[in-house]
């Protein structure tokens, strides 16, 4: 009978980040655009995506954004609960649903997390860290709020390329067991979206603005501690602290980490080659 | 001393010798333990049924130069100390294997 059912209009957009392809589904054309928007440079053409999400729109008195982030594994689903989105995902069927407002702030978590989750297996994670790549390496410049990774970013030459300002995705590359960077969408101060590019990881620096330039290697276990302090991590699973443990020190194991001292001023990349 | 002390690793413990120092991470909390040299070579050993004594004659005394009695006092005390991290088991009895291996690798 026409006209008693109205077709409902669904839109899709993949987004590729660290060769991994997310695609979220939604019924709202303007959200739509948001994504494209918020994404730009990591809409991917493809049809395929690894992994699938409805994002329900909810009306902007959804819950309080106070409310502490919790992310757990409940029956083989992942539940991730915060005051401004809940999202519950299936890895092994794939698929997930995520509530929120009409926002890019919810999606943008809920896709770290994600990514954090995905990659913890597969010896990968995210990373407080600036990333760039000059001469065909990449290089991470990890630390907390304060340590300089917005200044490094700003300071980088015209020949560095940068991946990010504040979050670097780090996958293993199992063929030859060696680490690679690539460019995120997840931006700091800087409000500049990494490009969408990738390089072998080369060397790890540890951030510490001083009255010079300079760099110095780090001892094992403290380049370990120093990579844990800044990887994130959200949820209290036992097997997956374990994953990301590992995945930390088969890090170090393999990259070099030094401690970077610098002055902010554009000398400090003569050191970066 | 007076009994013997069998000291064994927690398990769901996750641990690595990085360099001569040994990161331990407890899944609870997600808390983060550096062990030094000398808490590294008693966290290997602690197989649950070497005597704590036996450890520290065979893996610390010939390591450093150190009286016995004194370096089992130092290690009890270690190893009270872990033990209240939850990283370490202590019993006055061998402890029966119930921990997987530790993961650990040379640097």
């Amino acid at each position: 009978m026409p006209g008693l059912a109205a077709q409902i209009e669904r839109y899709s957009v993949v987004i590729a980040i660290g060769d991994v392809a997310v695609r979220l589904n939604t019924i709202d054309a303007d959200f739509l655009q948001l994504l494209h928007k918020r994404y730009a440079g990591f809409v991917s053409a493809e049809a395929q995506a690894e992994f699938d999400f409805d994002v329900e729109l909810l009306p902007s008195t959804f819950r309080s954004p106070d409310v502490d982030l919790s992310v757990t594994l409940r029956s083989g689903r992942w539940v991730l609960d915060r005051g401004d989105f809940f999202a519950e995902w299936e890895p092994v069927a794939r698929r997930g649903i995520i509530r929120q407002t009409a926002n890019p702030y919810s999606i943008d978590a809920v896709l770290r997390i994600m990514h954090t989750l995905v990659l913890a297996k597969q010896g990968g994670f995210l990373l407080h860290s600036a990333s760039a790549i000059r001469n065909g390496k990449a290089f991470l410049f990890a630390g907390v709020s304060g340590a300089g990774k917005t200044t490094i970013s700003r300071l980088a030459p015209m020949d560095a390329t940068l991946l990010t300002d504040e979050i670097s995705y780090v996958r293993k590359r199992d063929k030859d067991k060696d680490y690679v960077a690539f460019g995120t969408p997840f931006t700091g101060e800087l409000a500049k979206l990494g490009e969408n590019c990738s390089a072998p990881v080369a060397a790890l620096f540890l951030l510490a603005q001083g009255a010079e330039n300079r760099i110095e290697p780090v001892a094992a276990a403290e380049a370990g501690r120093g990579l844990l302090a800044n990887m994130l991590f959200f949820a209290e699973d036992q097997e997956l602290v374990h994953w990301a443990f590992k995945a930390a020190c088969d890090f170090v194991d393999r990259v070099p980490v030094y401690r970077l001292t610098f002055v902010p001023d554009a000398r400090v990349w003569e050191l970066i080659t | 001393m007076s009994k013997k002390l069998y000291v064994a690793r927690c398990p769901r413990i996750a641990a690595r010798k990085l360099g001569e120092e040994t990161l331990v991470m407890a899944a609870q909390g997600s808390t983060l333990f550096t062990l030094n040299p000398t808490a590294t070579i008693l966290w290997q050993a602690a197989d649950g049924v070497t005597a704590l004594g036996d450890i520290v004659e065979r893996h610390i005394c010939s390591e450093f130069e150190v009286n016995l009695e004194e370096a089992i006092r130092d290690a009890e005390a270690m190893a009270q100390d872990l033990a209240r991290h939850g990283i370490l088991v202590i019993s006055e009895e061998p402890i029966a294997s119930r921990n997987s291996p530790a993961q650990e690798q040379r640097r």
